[in-house]
């Protein structure tokens, strides 16, 4: 399977001298979904901004064997303009763009649609519930039709309900459209429903301890979360983070 | 029915002070020029109001301006900041030593310089120094206070610097910039009649120059009259800044949020 993105030797030291990352190789896989686990602080963050170039490693390199793909990128908070409407705020990436507003107008309503959302254009992130926030957020992230989708703790903020129906329209979509994510979390429940492939890093500085990958049953389903392997996947993501955290 | 007891609770008690003031002067024979009954200053508004409206326009027209020029330059230094360590930390100590260097100090250099013929320009600077500061104080920390990830996810999608900051920075400084026109709004209407007390009598028109006047004459009763225009002019500039708040924000941001929709 073709590459999308490939991490090289990457290492983060801050200017403060806290050192983030060292020596991280990930191949990142067309068309995967990819789920990074590991405690608070273990660098993931840094990782997930470092590929969507808004910080330079200190070491190493990032490089797209198919070209820089469209890139979406979601945080643990919706991050939305409080003084726009939802439909204005999906609309952003594609106003950045250049894209005439009648069709960024378009393809944001859609956006907005897909994500369950189709009657709330008008309103302001206020009147929202943290859950529509957060579909606000993934609205605008699929607004431009990224190849690729950064997504750093997303759901972390988000009641267990909420969060496992999010968790369902995410892995729709980003299978509808093809496109490959990179999820950071530190549920091991959530890696292992979601991912096709969990990685697993060590605390700070972050490396890679474990690269496992899950069984993909068709349609995955919350009866999923039931079965044996999801037992299984759970369990063996379970244990490599507490080995890397032993160590 | 709140809503309404908000204005007749503050109206009645005004209405019951003047009536006990008019009564106790009546009744005690207070001399006009210690204590004037409400009455002669109100005789004072209809004898006067040729003078009084014209010193209201002047020291009306010198607070517009100071505050209007206080409002572009504290906006425009603030975008600077925003845009230039350098250029904050090479500017923002002289902007503080303006704003804690007290006004009736600098008057009478600021005049001397300005002009005896021009004191109106001189009312004019010293009420815009007064008012700049909190707008460029609070427009900074709006400007500076954006989401950062917003910020990264802008440059994500590759914006430019101006599009960060009109589309994201100048919006969520908006609150912080309207808070400060409130406060700005009265410094300037304080500055310019601080201005005219410096300035002295004979040179200056204006409501603060009247109050000077009329004090001088014993004329008490004007004087009472011109500190009523100022209170009003006071609360209307406060009243039409809040409406301008509302207006912009009520749709978006939490200060509007009244908890009764």
């Amino acid at each position: 399977m073709s590459a999308v993105v490939n991490l090289s030797n990457i290492s983060k030291t801050f200017d403060s001298g806290t050192q983030a990352i060292t020596s991280l190789d990930l191949d990142v896989r067309d068309g995967e979904f990819l789920s990074l686990v590991g405690p608070s602080g273990c660098g993931k963050s840094t990782a997930l901004r470092i590929v969507a170039g808004l910080i330079a490693p200190t070491t190493g390199s990032v490089t797209w064997p198919g070209g820089k793909p469209e890139i979406g990128f979601v945080f643990q908070e919706p991050t939305l303009m409080p003084w726009r409407t939802a439909l204005d705020n999906a609309r952003l990436p594609l106003e950045l763009k250049g894209v005439p507003r009648a069709d960024a107008e378009a393809r944001s309503k859609q956006a907005l649609a897909r994500v369950g959302l189709g009657e709330f254009g008008q309103a302001y992130p206020r009147e929202l519930s943290g859950g529509m926030k957060m579909r606000v957020s993934i609205a605008r992230a699929i607004a431009a039709e990224p190849k690729l989708l950064l997504m750093d703790e997303p759901f972390a903020a988000l009641d267990e309900l909420t969060r496992q129906a999010l968790n369902d329209d995410l892995l729709k979509l980003a299978r509808e459209d093809g496109i490959t994510v990179i999820f950071v979390t530190h549920s091991v429940y959530e890696s292992a429903y979601l991912s096709d492939r969990v990685v697993v890093m060590t605390p700070r500085p972050g490396r890679i301890a474990a690269d496992i990958a899950i069984a993909q049953p068709s349609g995955r389903t919350a009866a999923y979360r039931l079965t044996p392997q999801f037992s299984e996947a759970a369990g063996k993501i379970s244990s490599a983070l507490g080995h890397a955290m032993a160590v | 029915m709140r809503n309404r007891l908000n204005y007749i609770v503050p109206v009645a008690l005004g209405i019951a002070v003047l009536a006990f003031w008019q009564w106790a002067v009546t009744h005690y024979q207070v001399p006009r020029f210690v204590l004037p009954a409400p009455s002669a200053i109100a005789r004072s508004f209809v004898d006067d109001h040729a003078q009084l409206a014209a010193a209201t326009w002047t020291t009306f027209r010198i607070v517009i301006e100071a505050f209007v020029l206080a409002l572009i330059t504290g906006v425009a230094l603030a975008i600077l900041f925003a845009q230039s360590r350098i250029v904050e930390l090479a500017l923002y100590p002289y902007a503080v030593i303006l704003q804690v260097t007290p006004i009736v100090a600098i008057a009478p250099l600021l005049i001397l310089w300005v002009g005896y013929e021009n004191i109106d320009r001189a009312l004019l600077i010293l009420a815009w120094i007064v008012a700049f500061f909190p707008i460029l104080a609070n427009t900074t920390l709006g400007l500076r206070s954006a989401d950062r990830n917003l910020i990264d996810l802008f440059r994500l999608y590759g914006a430019s610097r101006w599009q960060i900051l009109w589309k994201l920075q100048l919006p969520g400084a908006l609150p912080y910039l309207l808070g400060a026109m409130k406060i700005s709004g009265g410094l300037a209407l304080i500055g310019a009649v601080v201005a005219e007390f410096a300035a002295g009598t004979g040179t200056a028109t204006g409501l603060g120059w009247t109050i000077t006047e009329a004090g001088n004459r014993l004329h008490i009763e004007t004087m009472f009259a011109a500190l009523a225009i100022l209170s009003i002019l006071g609360v209307a500039i406060f009243f039409l800044l809040s409406a301008l708040e509302w207006a912009l924000l009520h749709r978006w941001h939490e200060s509007a949020i009244s908890g009764q929709e």
